[in-house]
């Protein structure tokens, strides 16, 4: 496989024609990781579509409904201003209506909250995101970079009482549900042993602070986000500690390694360029699965700390069924969803050049 | 099939080899302590959701007299917020979680095996195709899709929220089976098997899914662990409109009345998270044992 790829490459590095630029874009990894991002956003907006304009019993019908009933407005009337809420024109064929609604999505335009007529969605997204992504990014960031240090110290000290500690209790807290961390931590530190001013930490951050670029400001959001944050660190770092671990230990059998080691190495190097680079390798594409659950998870953790993100917003869309809020939020975090795993697919091409032949 | 039943009929009586078997099982799930420990805990914990409520009624008069009142031999859990048994709401909220989670793995770990085991066997356009939707589905964040749709239909039964869970939760199983079917296809005995020309449908179910047995359990058991996750949240927000008390109800309800805010609460909402925690902990170190006990390679070598 890897070596028709090279043949290939070769060859229309040769031929400088339109046509083999073409194929060389086409067989690119990052063009098709690109496309394949396109595809899975326009397979998402479409699902969102049917669901709220298609299924029976959709949000757009029950609140036409609603205002006919509780208002006595004609019918015109409640569609045209379910309308003007959902940003669709509920006169043209469902397909105009559905192209109409892309270009929307397109230029950001989500329509407006059902609950609250002239706030805008994307209003409500760009207040509330930033503060998920921050959240959820420095979790994740966190952990990662914690868990894959703690992995290779496992792997080197195999056997000894802080390989088998670390296991268990990553072990243990990683199959406990993060939202239910989450809650044990509000009950015991929060509550009972009133270590931690969880009524102080709710938000996002304090009243009266100016968001701006200041180290005050941030060390308030810092403050707000502890909780959340550590929660997400707490219930991932086990994954990657485990995952390193038995990677380092395969790593460690390599030829490489044996030979980079009679290579008389310093072992520092050895253990950063030969055996932790290899090792991290692999989890990236796990990183893809981890990020979407994480995102998953800030529905419900957001929720128990009031931390003021999209998350906590979606559940409240949810409940009060305020559906373009909530197609709108959905939509966002799907969105973010998709851009980090993009990313991801990125780093692990660059950082390693197997992979774009293999996928071939 | 035929040379195993002549084989009964020859020599062992179909109990006696049925027995030798259960021992053998019996033997390989205690070989890991830390697995045969949660195959146990799992036991228990079925044994006391299903035969539990048998033998103890749950509790459901309120006494304004007995609010959250801390563990007594009455009460071996305290009471909750209508002066309620906890212990006897423990024993009757089981069943629901578990058979939800059943429920839900069931699906996707069939949807899992029976598609990734076909994609990576027959590969080409088919394994693109299976691989391409797999991986749209799963960069889709599964809670924040189960929630919006549980607006959209309303979960009133627990075995539609089953169904549903069980139809999203398949795309990390179906990539780790996947992976399974492609390392196994390179063996020699299932180019054999080619060569024979036994055809797909043979070669997948007689000769692959059995090899597979480790990892589909592996993955039956992580479906259960999302299923879990997955409706205790769903319930947490308020989106799973069930009367019926189970331990996810028993959070929610825990959360909303305050429990957490007093020392003797403590108990009411304690007990539920321990219990799903409990139950988490003691699936995933099930695994371990499941693991050798499905594995063929353990039992021919017998």
């Amino acid at each position: 496989m890897a070596t028709t790829a090279d043949v290939s490459n070769v060859s229309t590095e040769r031929m400088a024609s339109p046509l083999s630029a073409v194929r060389a874009i086409w067989r690119s990894y990052f063009f098709r990781k690109f496309l394949r991002a396109l595809a899975t956003i326009f397979i998402v907006t479409t699902i969102i579509f049917f669901l709220v304009r298609l299924l029976p019993g959709n949000p757009i019908e029950i609140y036409v409904n609603q205002l006919i009933v509780t208002y006595g407005m004609p019918v015109h009337e409640a569609q045209d201003q379910a309308a003007a809420l959902f940003a669709i024109d509920l006169d043209e064929p469902v397909i105009l209506q559905y192209f109409s609604y892309l270009q929307n999505l397109a230029r950001g335009n989500f329509g407006q909250s059902v609950l609250s007529p002239g706030t805008t969605v994307t209003e409500v997204i760009l207040r509330f995101l930033p503060w998920t992504l921050f959240s959820v990014g420095l979790g994740l960031l966190l952990s990662f970079t914690f868990g894959v240090l703690l992995g290779v110290i496992m792997a080197y000290r195999r056997d000894s009482w802080l390989d088998h500690g670390f296991t268990v209790v990553s072990s243990v807290i990683s199959s406990v549900p993060d939202f239910l961390i989450g809650l044990l931590l509000v009950v015991w530190l929060g509550v009972q042993w009133k270590i931690i001013p969880i009524g102080a930490m709710r938000g996002a951050y304090s009243s009266g602070m100016v968001p701006g670029f200041n180290l005050e400001f941030f060390a308030d959001a810092l403050f707000h986000g502890a909780l959340p944050i550590s929660t997400y660190v707490l219930t991932s770092i086990g994954f990657w500690m485990l995952s390193m671990k038995s990677n380092t230990i395969s790593t460690l059998g390599e030829d490489y390694v044996t030979i980079a080691k009679a290579r008389g190495l310093r072992e520092w190097r050895i253990t950063t360029a030969y055996v932790g680079r290899n090792a991290i390798l692999p989890l990236f594409t796990i990183l893809t699965i981890r990020v979407g659950f994480v995102v998953g998870g800030s529905l419900l953790v957001e929720q128990i700390f009031e931390y003021g993100g999209i998350g906590r917003m979606l559940g409240q869309a949810i409940n009060q069924r305020d559906y373009t809020l909530m197609q709108g939020i959905f939509l966002i975090i799907t969105f973010s969803v998709i851009f980090a795993n993009f990313f991801a697919d990125v780093l692990y091409g660059w950082l390693d050049p197997r992979i774009k032949l293999q996928d071939n | 099939m035929t040379a195993e039943s002549i084989n009964y009929e020859q020599g062992d009586s179909l109990l006696n080899s049925a027995w030798k078997g259960l021992r053998l099982s019996v033997r390989l799930l205690a070989y890991n302590k830390v697995g045969f420990i949660g195959f146990l805990v799992v036991v228990f914990m079925v044994l006391l959701s299903y035969a539990g409520p048998l033998l103890i009624e749950l509790d459901t008069k309120t006494k304004i007299d007995r609010i959250y009142i801390t563990p007594t031999l009455e009460h071996p859990l305290g009471t909750d917020h209508q002066g309620r048994d906890i212990w006897s709401q423990i024993v009757n909220g089981g069943k629901d979680v578990i058979y939800v989670a059943f429920l839900a793995a069931l699906i996707s770990t069939v949807i899992a095996v029976v598609f990734g085991t076909l994609s990576g066997f027959i590969g080409g356009w088919v394994d693109s195709a299976v691989m391409s939707i797999t991986d749209i589905i799963l960069t889709i964040p599964q809670f924040p899709l189960l929630a919006v749709l549980a607006a959209f239909i309303s979960l009133n039964s627990l075995t539609l929220l089953g169904v549903l869970m069980g139809l999203l939760n398949w795309p990390t199983l179906l990539r780790a089976l996947r992976a399974q079917a492609l390392s196994l296809k390179q063996r020699d005995f299932i180019e054999a098997a080619r060569a024979l020309d036994l055809g797909v449908w043979h070669i997948v179910l007689r000769e692959m899914v059995p090899n597979m047995m480790p990892y589909i359990v592996v993955s039956f058991a992580l479906g259960m662990t999302f299923a879990v996750y997955q409706q205790a949240g769903l319930v947490f927000l308020g989106l799973v409109p069930i009367s019926a008390g189970n331990w996810s109800v028993m959070i929610q309800l825990a959360w909303v009345r305050g429990a957490i805010f007093y020392k003797d609460s403590v108990w009411y909402i304690m007990a539920p998270i321990v219990a799903i925690a409990i139950l988490q902990l003691a699936i995933i170190s099930m695994t371990r044992s499941l693991e050798l006990v499905f594995n063929p390679r353990l039992r021919a070598s017998e």
